[in-house]
Protein backbone atom coordinates (compact mmCIF):
# COMPACT_ATOMS: atom_id res chain seq x y z
CA UNK A 1 0.00 0.00 0.00
CA UNK A 2 1.26 3.62 -0.37
CA UNK A 3 3.16 4.98 2.45
CA UNK A 4 2.04 8.52 1.40
CA UNK A 5 -1.09 8.48 2.83
CA UNK A 6 -1.44 8.10 6.36
CA UNK A 7 -3.24 11.73 6.77
CA UNK A 8 -6.76 10.53 8.45
CA UNK A 9 -7.65 10.16 11.80
CA UNK A 10 -10.80 10.37 13.90
CA UNK A 11 -11.79 13.98 14.97
CA UNK A 12 -13.94 13.32 18.16
CA UNK A 13 -14.99 10.73 20.47
CA UNK A 14 -16.79 7.68 19.00
CA UNK A 15 -20.18 7.32 20.13
CA UNK A 16 -22.01 4.18 20.12
CA UNK A 17 -25.69 3.15 20.21
CA UNK A 18 -27.29 5.92 19.16
CA UNK A 19 -30.53 6.09 17.15
CA UNK A 20 -29.23 6.48 13.80
CA UNK A 21 -26.53 3.07 14.79
CA UNK A 22 -29.88 1.55 16.09
CA UNK A 23 -32.33 2.02 13.40
CA UNK A 24 -29.49 1.65 10.39
CA UNK A 25 -28.77 -1.54 11.72
CA UNK A 26 -32.05 -2.25 11.05
CA UNK A 27 -32.23 -0.44 7.59
CA UNK A 28 -29.45 -3.23 6.38
CA UNK A 29 -31.93 -5.65 6.81
CA UNK A 30 -34.68 -3.94 4.26
CA UNK A 31 -35.55 -6.65 1.89
CA UNK A 32 -34.76 -9.62 3.55
CA UNK A 33 -35.93 -12.78 5.67
CA UNK A 34 -35.45 -13.09 9.40
CA UNK A 35 -35.70 -16.85 10.65
CA UNK A 36 -37.30 -18.30 13.75
CA UNK A 37 -34.32 -21.09 14.06
CA UNK A 38 -33.73 -22.78 17.78
CA UNK A 39 -30.52 -24.98 17.01
CA UNK A 40 -27.43 -24.38 15.81
CA UNK A 41 -28.46 -26.16 13.10
CA UNK A 42 -31.51 -24.60 11.83
CA UNK A 43 -29.63 -20.91 12.09
CA UNK A 44 -26.65 -22.87 9.82
CA UNK A 45 -29.53 -23.69 7.35
CA UNK A 46 -31.23 -20.28 7.54
CA UNK A 47 -27.87 -18.85 6.37
CA UNK A 48 -27.45 -21.23 3.67
CA UNK A 49 -31.05 -20.16 2.28
CA UNK A 50 -30.32 -16.53 2.38
CA UNK A 51 -31.71 -15.27 5.82
CA UNK A 52 -30.07 -11.69 6.40
CA UNK A 53 -30.91 -12.40 10.47
CA UNK A 54 -32.16 -15.35 12.40
CA UNK A 55 -34.27 -14.85 15.83
CA UNK A 56 -32.71 -17.26 18.32
CA UNK A 57 -35.98 -19.12 20.94
CA UNK A 58 -35.98 -22.34 21.85
CA UNK A 59 -39.83 -23.36 20.65
CA UNK A 60 -41.53 -21.54 17.36
CA UNK A 61 -44.70 -19.96 18.11
CA UNK A 62 -46.39 -22.87 17.35
CA UNK A 63 -44.95 -24.86 19.30
CA UNK A 64 -45.73 -22.34 22.56
CA UNK A 65 -49.25 -22.32 21.25
CA UNK A 66 -49.41 -26.21 21.38
CA UNK A 67 -47.28 -26.74 24.46
CA UNK A 68 -48.48 -23.79 26.84
CA UNK A 69 -47.08 -23.07 30.09
CA UNK A 70 -45.04 -19.91 30.44
CA UNK A 71 -42.72 -18.89 27.78
CA UNK A 72 -39.72 -16.96 28.43
CA UNK A 73 -35.89 -15.75 27.22
CA UNK A 74 -34.17 -18.54 25.74
CA UNK A 75 -31.22 -20.65 27.63
CA UNK A 76 -28.37 -18.20 27.06
CA UNK A 77 -26.49 -21.51 25.94
CA UNK A 78 -28.57 -22.02 23.22
CA UNK A 79 -28.16 -18.37 22.21
CA UNK A 80 -24.74 -18.39 22.47
CA UNK A 81 -24.20 -21.88 20.43
CA UNK A 82 -26.02 -19.83 17.49
CA UNK A 83 -24.16 -16.70 17.75
CA UNK A 84 -20.67 -18.67 17.18
CA UNK A 85 -22.43 -20.87 14.09
CA UNK A 86 -23.31 -17.90 11.68
CA UNK A 87 -21.96 -14.31 10.59
CA UNK A 88 -25.76 -12.93 9.92
CA UNK A 89 -26.64 -11.00 12.95
CA UNK A 90 -28.96 -12.98 15.48
CA UNK A 91 -31.62 -11.89 17.14
CA UNK A 92 -33.59 -12.81 20.36
CA UNK A 93 -36.58 -12.42 22.20
CA UNK A 94 -37.36 -11.33 25.62
CA UNK A 95 -41.30 -11.09 27.74
CA UNK A 96 -43.24 -7.46 27.71
CA UNK A 97 -41.76 -5.47 30.28
CA UNK A 98 -39.16 -7.95 31.44
CA UNK A 99 -36.07 -5.59 30.91
CA UNK A 100 -34.05 -8.03 32.85
CA UNK A 101 -34.13 -10.44 30.22
CA UNK A 102 -33.47 -7.54 28.03
CA UNK A 103 -30.20 -6.49 30.01
CA UNK A 104 -29.40 -10.45 29.69
CA UNK A 105 -29.68 -10.61 25.97
CA UNK A 106 -27.63 -7.43 25.63
CA UNK A 107 -24.57 -8.84 28.20
CA UNK A 108 -25.11 -11.63 25.74
CA UNK A 109 -24.02 -9.80 22.65
CA UNK A 110 -27.03 -10.02 20.88
CA UNK A 111 -27.66 -8.08 17.93
CA UNK A 112 -31.32 -7.35 18.24
CA UNK A 113 -33.79 -7.66 21.12
CA UNK A 114 -37.47 -8.56 20.26
CA UNK A 115 -40.13 -7.75 23.33
CA UNK A 116 -42.27 -9.80 21.93
CA UNK A 117 -46.22 -10.93 22.39
CA UNK A 118 -45.16 -14.28 21.47
CA UNK A 119 -43.67 -15.04 25.31
CA UNK A 120 -45.73 -14.83 28.38
CA UNK A 121 -46.17 -10.83 29.16
CA UNK A 122 -43.50 -9.79 32.27
CA UNK A 123 -45.11 -6.29 32.43
CA UNK A 124 -49.39 -5.94 31.99
CA UNK A 125 -48.67 -1.95 32.64
CA UNK A 126 -45.54 -1.19 30.84
CA UNK A 127 -43.25 -2.20 28.19
CA UNK A 128 -39.25 -2.04 28.50
CA UNK A 129 -37.64 1.60 28.30
CA UNK A 130 -35.70 0.75 25.36
CA UNK A 131 -34.00 3.95 25.36
CA UNK A 132 -32.23 2.66 28.10
CA UNK A 133 -30.22 -0.14 26.35
CA UNK A 134 -26.92 -0.27 23.79
CA UNK A 135 -28.77 -2.85 21.90
CA UNK A 136 -31.32 -1.70 19.86
CA UNK A 137 -35.44 -3.28 20.14
CA UNK A 138 -37.59 -4.13 17.62
CA UNK A 139 -41.30 -4.71 18.97
CA UNK A 140 -44.76 -5.48 17.58
CA UNK A 141 -48.14 -3.57 17.00
CA UNK A 142 -51.23 -4.23 15.33
CA UNK A 143 -52.03 -0.48 14.66
CA UNK A 144 -49.98 2.93 13.78
CA UNK A 145 -50.65 4.30 17.14
CA UNK A 146 -49.25 1.21 18.96
CA UNK A 147 -46.31 1.33 16.47
CA UNK A 148 -45.52 5.06 17.56
CA UNK A 149 -45.99 4.15 21.17
CA UNK A 150 -43.05 1.71 20.67
CA UNK A 151 -40.90 4.07 19.03
CA UNK A 152 -41.59 6.44 21.63
CA UNK A 153 -40.31 3.85 24.08
CA UNK A 154 -37.07 3.34 21.89
CA UNK A 155 -37.79 0.79 19.27
CA UNK A 156 -35.55 0.98 16.61
CA UNK A 157 -37.54 -1.25 14.28
CA UNK A 158 -41.13 -2.71 14.03
CA UNK A 159 -42.83 -5.48 12.88
CA UNK A 160 -46.76 -6.14 12.81
CA UNK A 161 -47.75 -8.97 15.15
CA UNK A 162 -49.93 -11.12 12.79
CA UNK A 163 -50.74 -13.79 15.08
CA UNK A 164 -47.75 -16.06 15.40
CA UNK A 165 -47.45 -19.77 15.15
CA UNK A 166 -51.02 -20.01 12.97
CA UNK A 167 -49.31 -20.04 9.27
CA UNK A 168 -52.64 -17.89 8.85
CA UNK A 169 -51.50 -14.90 7.04
CA UNK A 170 -55.10 -12.92 7.92
CA UNK A 171 -53.82 -11.10 11.01
CA UNK A 172 -50.37 -9.93 8.93
CA UNK A 173 -52.48 -8.52 6.44
CA UNK A 174 -54.89 -6.69 9.05
CA UNK A 175 -52.11 -5.15 10.81
CA UNK A 176 -50.43 -4.18 8.00
CA UNK A 177 -53.25 -2.77 5.95
CA UNK A 178 -54.12 -0.55 9.31
CA UNK A 179 -50.31 0.71 10.32
CA UNK A 180 -50.17 1.69 5.97
CA UNK A 181 -53.45 2.60 5.80
CA UNK A 182 -53.24 5.14 9.14
CA UNK A 183 -49.79 6.47 7.36
CA UNK A 184 -51.71 7.46 4.07
CA UNK A 185 -54.52 9.04 5.98
CA UNK A 186 -52.20 11.20 8.20
CA UNK A 187 -50.45 12.77 5.13
CA UNK A 188 -53.43 14.44 4.20
CA UNK A 189 -54.50 15.94 7.54
CA UNK A 190 -54.19 19.69 8.68
CA UNK A 191 -52.17 20.89 11.87
CA UNK A 192 -54.99 20.87 14.19
CA UNK A 193 -56.18 17.61 12.95
CA UNK A 194 -53.10 15.96 14.06
CA UNK A 195 -53.33 16.87 17.14
CA UNK A 196 -56.68 15.47 17.24
CA UNK A 197 -55.34 12.12 15.63
CA UNK A 198 -52.64 11.91 18.33
CA UNK A 199 -55.65 11.95 20.76
CA UNK A 200 -57.04 9.41 18.95
CA UNK A 201 -54.14 7.05 17.82
CA UNK A 202 -53.13 7.27 21.58
CA UNK A 203 -49.60 8.23 19.96
CA UNK A 204 -46.47 11.28 20.79
CA UNK A 205 -48.29 14.42 18.51
CA UNK A 206 -43.92 14.90 17.32
CA UNK A 207 -43.99 11.36 15.82
CA UNK A 208 -47.17 11.74 14.18
CA UNK A 209 -45.51 15.23 12.35
CA UNK A 210 -43.18 13.18 11.65
CA UNK A 211 -45.05 10.45 9.87
CA UNK A 212 -47.80 12.91 8.18
CA UNK A 213 -44.84 15.15 6.94
CA UNK A 214 -42.48 11.66 5.48
CA UNK A 215 -45.39 9.34 4.25
CA UNK A 216 -43.68 6.80 6.40
CA UNK A 217 -42.53 5.42 9.63
CA UNK A 218 -39.38 6.52 11.37
CA UNK A 219 -37.90 2.71 11.51
CA UNK A 220 -37.86 0.22 9.59
CA UNK A 221 -41.28 -2.03 9.21
CA UNK A 222 -41.08 -5.31 8.28
CA UNK A 223 -44.42 -8.19 8.83
CA UNK A 224 -44.40 -10.84 10.99
CA UNK A 225 -47.00 -13.59 12.17
CA UNK A 226 -48.54 -15.85 9.76
CA UNK A 227 -46.31 -16.43 6.89
CA UNK A 228 -46.28 -19.99 5.50
CA UNK A 229 -45.55 -19.63 2.39
CA UNK A 230 -43.56 -17.57 -0.42
CA UNK A 231 -47.09 -16.36 -1.97
CA UNK A 232 -47.84 -14.84 2.03
CA UNK A 233 -44.26 -13.51 2.02
CA UNK A 234 -44.79 -11.68 -1.55
CA UNK A 235 -48.38 -10.62 0.03
CA UNK A 236 -46.93 -8.70 2.83
CA UNK A 237 -44.09 -7.02 0.37
CA UNK A 238 -46.65 -5.60 -2.09
CA UNK A 239 -48.48 -4.38 0.69
CA UNK A 240 -45.74 -2.32 1.35
CA UNK A 241 -43.36 -3.79 4.30
CA UNK A 242 -39.71 -3.48 4.29
CA UNK A 243 -39.26 -7.53 5.15
CA UNK A 244 -40.94 -10.48 6.75
CA UNK A 245 -39.99 -12.20 10.01
CA UNK A 246 -40.97 -15.45 9.23
CA UNK A 247 -41.34 -18.07 12.39
CA UNK A 248 -43.11 -21.29 12.60
CA UNK A 249 -43.60 -21.25 8.46
CA UNK A 250 -40.30 -22.17 7.97
CA UNK A 251 -39.33 -25.33 10.51
CA UNK A 252 -42.70 -26.46 11.05
CA UNK A 253 -43.26 -27.48 7.12
CA UNK A 254 -42.70 -30.53 5.46
CA UNK A 255 -39.08 -29.55 3.98
CA UNK A 256 -37.52 -26.58 5.83
CA UNK A 257 -34.58 -25.70 3.46
CA UNK A 258 -36.72 -25.42 0.62
CA UNK A 259 -39.38 -23.45 2.25
CA UNK A 260 -36.95 -21.22 3.42
CA UNK A 261 -34.63 -20.70 0.23
CA UNK A 262 -38.38 -20.54 -1.64
CA UNK A 263 -39.05 -17.34 0.83
CA UNK A 264 -35.98 -15.65 0.82
CA UNK A 265 -36.29 -15.49 -3.34
CA UNK A 266 -40.29 -14.60 -3.14
CA UNK A 267 -39.19 -11.87 -0.76
CA UNK A 268 -36.28 -10.58 -3.72
CA UNK A 269 -38.55 -10.82 -6.38
CA UNK A 270 -42.20 -9.92 -4.94
CA UNK A 271 -43.30 -7.68 -7.74
CA UNK A 272 -42.82 -10.62 -10.09
CA UNK A 273 -45.43 -13.63 -10.03
CA UNK A 274 -43.57 -15.82 -12.61
CA UNK A 275 -40.59 -15.79 -10.48
CA UNK A 276 -43.13 -16.67 -6.94
CA UNK A 277 -44.58 -19.21 -9.06
CA UNK A 278 -41.37 -20.72 -9.90
CA UNK A 279 -39.73 -21.17 -6.28
CA UNK A 280 -43.27 -22.26 -4.76
CA UNK A 281 -42.75 -25.53 -6.99
CA UNK A 282 -42.59 -28.75 -5.28
CA UNK A 283 -41.35 -27.48 -1.78
CA UNK A 284 -43.28 -29.66 0.33
CA UNK A 285 -46.37 -28.74 2.49
CA UNK A 286 -46.07 -25.68 3.99
CA UNK A 287 -47.12 -25.95 8.13
CA UNK A 288 -51.04 -27.16 8.53
CA UNK A 289 -51.52 -23.95 10.31
CA UNK A 290 -54.47 -23.17 12.38
CA UNK A 291 -56.96 -20.80 11.14
CA UNK A 292 -57.28 -17.46 13.50
CA UNK A 293 -61.00 -17.56 13.57
CA UNK A 294 -60.94 -21.21 15.64
CA UNK A 295 -58.50 -19.36 17.91
CA UNK A 296 -60.45 -18.16 21.41
CA UNK A 297 -59.92 -14.06 21.88
CA UNK A 298 -58.56 -14.81 25.31
CA UNK A 299 -55.75 -17.13 23.88
CA UNK A 300 -54.85 -14.34 21.35
CA UNK A 301 -50.98 -13.68 21.20
CA UNK A 302 -51.40 -10.05 19.16
CA UNK A 303 -53.72 -8.69 21.63
CA UNK A 304 -50.71 -8.82 24.89
CA UNK A 305 -48.97 -5.47 24.43
CA UNK A 306 -51.03 -2.24 24.14
CA UNK B 1 -37.89 15.75 -2.85
CA UNK B 2 -34.98 16.62 -4.87
CA UNK B 3 -34.98 18.93 -7.76
CA UNK B 4 -34.85 16.94 -11.20
CA UNK B 5 -31.43 16.05 -12.00
CA UNK B 6 -30.36 17.80 -15.56
CA UNK B 7 -30.46 15.90 -18.78
CA UNK B 8 -26.26 15.46 -18.62
CA UNK B 9 -26.74 14.08 -14.86
CA UNK B 10 -25.18 10.98 -14.73
CA UNK B 11 -26.86 8.12 -14.20
CA UNK B 12 -25.60 6.29 -11.22
CA UNK B 13 -27.26 2.34 -10.46
CA UNK B 14 -27.25 0.90 -7.32
CA UNK B 15 -27.60 -2.80 -6.37
CA UNK B 16 -31.11 -3.43 -5.38
CA UNK B 17 -31.12 -6.98 -4.02
CA UNK B 18 -31.34 -6.18 -0.21
CA UNK B 19 -29.77 -3.61 2.17
CA UNK B 20 -30.42 0.31 2.47
CA UNK B 21 -31.40 0.77 -1.61
CA UNK B 22 -33.38 3.73 -1.00
CA UNK B 23 -30.79 5.70 1.31
CA UNK B 24 -28.10 5.44 -1.43
CA UNK B 25 -30.51 6.16 -4.31
CA UNK B 26 -31.90 9.58 -2.30
CA UNK B 27 -28.26 10.52 -1.75
CA UNK B 28 -27.37 9.90 -5.52
CA UNK B 29 -30.30 12.12 -6.07
CA UNK B 30 -29.36 14.57 -3.30
CA UNK B 31 -25.98 14.98 -5.13
CA UNK B 32 -27.28 15.79 -8.46
CA UNK B 33 -27.11 11.70 -10.42
CA UNK B 34 -29.87 10.16 -11.93
CA UNK B 35 -30.12 7.30 -9.79
CA UNK B 36 -31.79 3.89 -10.26
CA UNK B 37 -32.50 0.79 -9.16
CA UNK B 38 -30.19 -2.78 -10.09
CA UNK B 39 -32.26 -5.87 -10.19
CA UNK B 40 -31.39 -8.04 -13.31
CA UNK B 41 -28.48 -8.07 -15.84
CA UNK B 42 -29.60 -5.79 -18.19
CA UNK B 43 -30.55 -3.07 -15.77
CA UNK B 44 -26.30 -2.42 -15.90
CA UNK B 45 -26.54 -1.48 -19.41
CA UNK B 46 -28.56 2.38 -18.51
CA UNK B 47 -25.89 3.44 -16.67
CA UNK B 48 -22.81 5.19 -16.06
CA UNK B 49 -21.81 4.29 -12.46
CA UNK B 50 -22.80 1.28 -9.59
CA UNK B 51 -23.21 1.36 -5.72
CA UNK B 52 -23.20 -1.35 -3.73
CA UNK B 53 -25.24 -0.61 -0.74
CA UNK B 54 -25.43 -2.22 2.87
CA UNK B 55 -26.89 -5.02 3.55
CA UNK B 56 -25.90 -8.50 4.57
CA UNK B 57 -23.37 -9.77 2.27
CA UNK B 58 -24.05 -13.13 2.57
CA UNK B 59 -27.68 -12.67 1.47
CA UNK B 60 -26.85 -10.11 -1.54
CA UNK B 61 -24.00 -12.16 -2.69
CA UNK B 62 -26.00 -15.67 -3.21
CA UNK B 63 -29.00 -14.23 -4.49
CA UNK B 64 -26.65 -11.85 -6.80
CA UNK B 65 -24.52 -14.89 -7.94
CA UNK B 66 -27.78 -16.70 -9.05
CA UNK B 67 -28.78 -14.32 -10.40
CA UNK B 68 -26.09 -13.67 -12.98
CA UNK B 69 -25.31 -9.96 -11.59
CA UNK B 70 -22.18 -10.84 -9.87
CA UNK B 71 -20.59 -12.04 -13.29
CA UNK B 72 -22.60 -9.37 -14.99
CA UNK B 73 -21.07 -6.37 -12.90
CA UNK B 74 -17.74 -8.27 -12.73
CA UNK B 75 -17.24 -7.56 -16.45
CA UNK B 76 -18.94 -4.36 -16.48
CA UNK B 77 -16.37 -2.92 -13.76
CA UNK B 78 -13.44 -4.55 -15.49
CA UNK B 79 -14.68 -2.38 -18.65
CA UNK B 80 -14.15 0.72 -16.61
CA UNK B 81 -17.78 0.74 -14.63
CA UNK B 82 -17.10 2.55 -11.60
CA UNK B 83 -18.09 0.91 -9.10
CA UNK B 84 -18.20 2.04 -4.75
CA UNK B 85 -18.84 -0.44 -1.72
CA UNK B 86 -20.24 0.72 1.32
CA UNK B 87 -20.18 -1.95 4.34
CA UNK B 88 -21.26 -5.15 2.81
CA UNK B 89 -20.82 -3.30 -0.78
CA UNK B 90 -16.72 -3.71 0.23
CA UNK B 91 -16.88 -7.07 1.10
CA UNK B 92 -18.35 -8.00 -1.99
CA UNK B 93 -15.60 -5.94 -3.88
CA UNK B 94 -12.83 -7.39 -1.92
CA UNK B 95 -10.98 -10.37 -3.63
CA UNK B 96 -10.60 -11.72 -0.35
CA UNK B 97 -12.56 -11.91 3.04
CA UNK B 98 -11.25 -14.84 4.44
CA UNK B 99 -14.31 -16.65 4.10
CA UNK B 100 -16.12 -18.78 1.14
CA UNK B 101 -18.94 -16.88 -0.03
CA UNK B 102 -19.61 -15.22 -3.43
CA UNK B 103 -17.97 -12.26 -4.09
CA UNK B 104 -17.98 -9.68 -7.24
CA UNK B 105 -13.88 -9.20 -6.53
CA UNK B 106 -11.44 -7.06 -8.23
CA UNK B 107 -10.28 -4.46 -5.95
CA UNK B 108 -6.88 -5.62 -4.49
CA UNK B 109 -7.39 -5.85 -0.06
CA UNK B 110 -8.50 -8.49 2.29
CA UNK B 111 -11.56 -7.42 4.43
CA UNK B 112 -12.17 -8.66 7.72
CA UNK B 113 -16.03 -8.97 8.65
CA UNK B 114 -17.78 -8.14 11.72
CA UNK B 115 -14.60 -6.47 12.69
CA UNK B 116 -15.03 -3.84 15.79
CA UNK B 117 -17.68 -7.07 17.57
CA UNK B 118 -21.25 -7.90 17.34
CA UNK B 119 -24.34 -4.85 16.98
CA UNK B 120 -23.41 -3.08 20.37
CA UNK B 121 -19.51 -2.46 19.18
CA UNK B 122 -21.22 -0.43 15.95
CA UNK B 123 -20.57 3.35 16.36
CA UNK B 124 -19.85 6.81 14.71
CA UNK B 125 -17.33 8.91 14.54
CA UNK B 126 -16.19 11.95 12.91
CA UNK B 127 -13.04 10.94 10.19
CA UNK B 128 -10.77 12.88 8.08
CA UNK B 129 -11.39 11.21 4.38
CA UNK B 130 -8.59 12.18 1.65
CA UNK B 131 -9.98 14.39 -0.89
CA UNK B 132 -12.85 15.95 1.28
CA UNK B 133 -12.27 19.36 1.91
CA UNK B 134 -14.57 21.26 4.62
CA UNK B 135 -13.97 19.56 7.70
CA UNK B 136 -13.89 15.36 9.21
CA UNK B 137 -17.09 13.03 7.70
CA UNK B 138 -19.67 11.45 10.24
CA UNK B 139 -18.78 7.69 9.52
CA UNK B 140 -21.33 5.66 10.59
CA UNK B 141 -19.71 1.59 11.25
CA UNK B 142 -22.69 -0.73 11.66
CA UNK B 143 -21.32 -4.33 12.10
CA UNK B 144 -18.87 -3.20 9.86
CA UNK B 145 -15.64 -4.42 8.13
CA UNK B 146 -12.35 -3.70 7.62
CA UNK B 147 -9.65 -3.57 5.55
CA UNK B 148 -6.92 -5.64 6.72
CA UNK B 149 -4.36 -5.92 3.79
CA UNK B 150 -4.30 -2.86 1.14
CA UNK B 151 -2.77 -4.04 -2.29
CA UNK B 152 0.08 -1.90 -3.76
CA UNK B 153 -2.17 -0.32 -6.60
CA UNK B 154 -4.84 0.60 -3.57
CA UNK B 155 -4.84 4.01 -2.01
CA UNK B 156 -6.04 4.95 1.73
CA UNK B 157 -8.31 7.45 1.94
CA UNK B 158 -8.99 7.08 6.02
CA UNK B 159 -7.99 5.34 8.56
CA UNK B 160 -8.97 5.39 12.26
CA UNK B 161 -6.38 6.31 15.25
CA UNK B 162 -5.39 3.13 15.48
CA UNK B 163 -4.43 2.48 11.53
CA UNK B 164 -7.31 0.34 10.62
CA UNK B 165 -8.22 1.18 7.37
CA UNK B 166 -11.63 2.14 6.65
CA UNK B 167 -11.88 3.54 3.12
CA UNK B 168 -9.32 2.66 -0.10
CA UNK B 169 -9.84 3.86 -3.55
CA UNK B 170 -8.35 1.68 -6.57
CA UNK B 171 -8.34 3.28 -10.09
CA UNK B 172 -12.42 3.33 -10.42
CA UNK B 173 -13.24 1.52 -7.26
CA UNK B 174 -14.22 2.68 -4.17
CA UNK B 175 -14.69 1.10 -0.81
CA UNK B 176 -16.20 2.36 2.65
CA UNK B 177 -16.37 0.41 5.69
CA UNK B 178 -18.74 3.04 7.21
CA UNK B 179 -22.13 4.20 5.46
CA UNK B 180 -22.45 7.77 4.18
CA UNK B 181 -25.69 7.21 2.97
CA UNK B 182 -26.99 7.38 6.25
CA UNK B 183 -26.17 10.71 7.28
CA UNK B 184 -27.34 14.07 5.93
CA UNK B 185 -23.43 14.48 4.39
CA UNK B 186 -23.13 13.89 0.52
CA UNK B 187 -19.89 14.66 0.26
CA UNK B 188 -18.58 10.96 -0.27
CA UNK B 189 -21.94 10.73 -3.23
CA UNK B 190 -20.09 14.14 -4.81
CA UNK B 191 -17.17 12.63 -5.02
CA UNK B 192 -18.22 9.30 -6.35
CA UNK B 193 -20.32 11.33 -8.76
CA UNK B 194 -17.03 13.23 -9.96
CA UNK B 195 -15.55 10.08 -10.81
CA UNK B 196 -18.41 8.33 -12.61
CA UNK B 197 -18.42 11.96 -14.76
CA UNK B 198 -14.82 11.89 -15.43
CA UNK B 199 -14.96 8.08 -16.66
CA UNK B 200 -17.92 8.81 -18.89
CA UNK B 201 -16.28 11.86 -20.57
CA UNK B 202 -13.19 9.74 -20.27
CA UNK B 203 -14.83 7.07 -22.83
CA UNK B 204 -16.56 9.65 -25.11
CA UNK B 205 -13.89 10.93 -26.19
CA UNK B 206 -11.98 7.55 -26.33
CA UNK B 207 -14.97 6.29 -29.09
CA UNK B 208 -15.37 9.69 -30.40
Amino acid sequence: MSDSDNSAGERSPRESATWRIKTGMAAMLKGGVIMDVTTADQARLAEDAGAVAVMALERVPADIRAQGGVARMSDPEMILEIMKTVSIPVMAKARIGHFVEAQVLESLGVDYVDESEVLTPADERYHIDKHGFKVPFVCGCRNLGEALRRIAEGAAMIRTKGEAGTGDIVEAVRHARSVLGEIKRLTVLGNEELVAAAKDLGAPLELLREVAGSGKLPVVNFAAGGIATPADAALMMQLGVDGVFVGSGIFKSENPAKAAAAIVRAVQHYDDAAVIAEVSRGIGAPMRGRAVQEIPEGERLAARGW
Amino acid sequence: MSPAPPDDAVRVGVLAIQGDVAEHLRSIAAAGGRPSRIRRPADLNDIDGLILPGGESTTIGMLGGEAGLLSAIRLRVAEGLPVWGTCAGLILLAQDVGQAQPLIGGLDVTVARNAFGRQVDSFEVDLDVAGLTDGPFRAVFIRAPVVCRAGPAVEVLARLNDGTIVAVRQGLMLGTSFHPELTGDHRLHTLFLRMVAAQRSASRQSRA
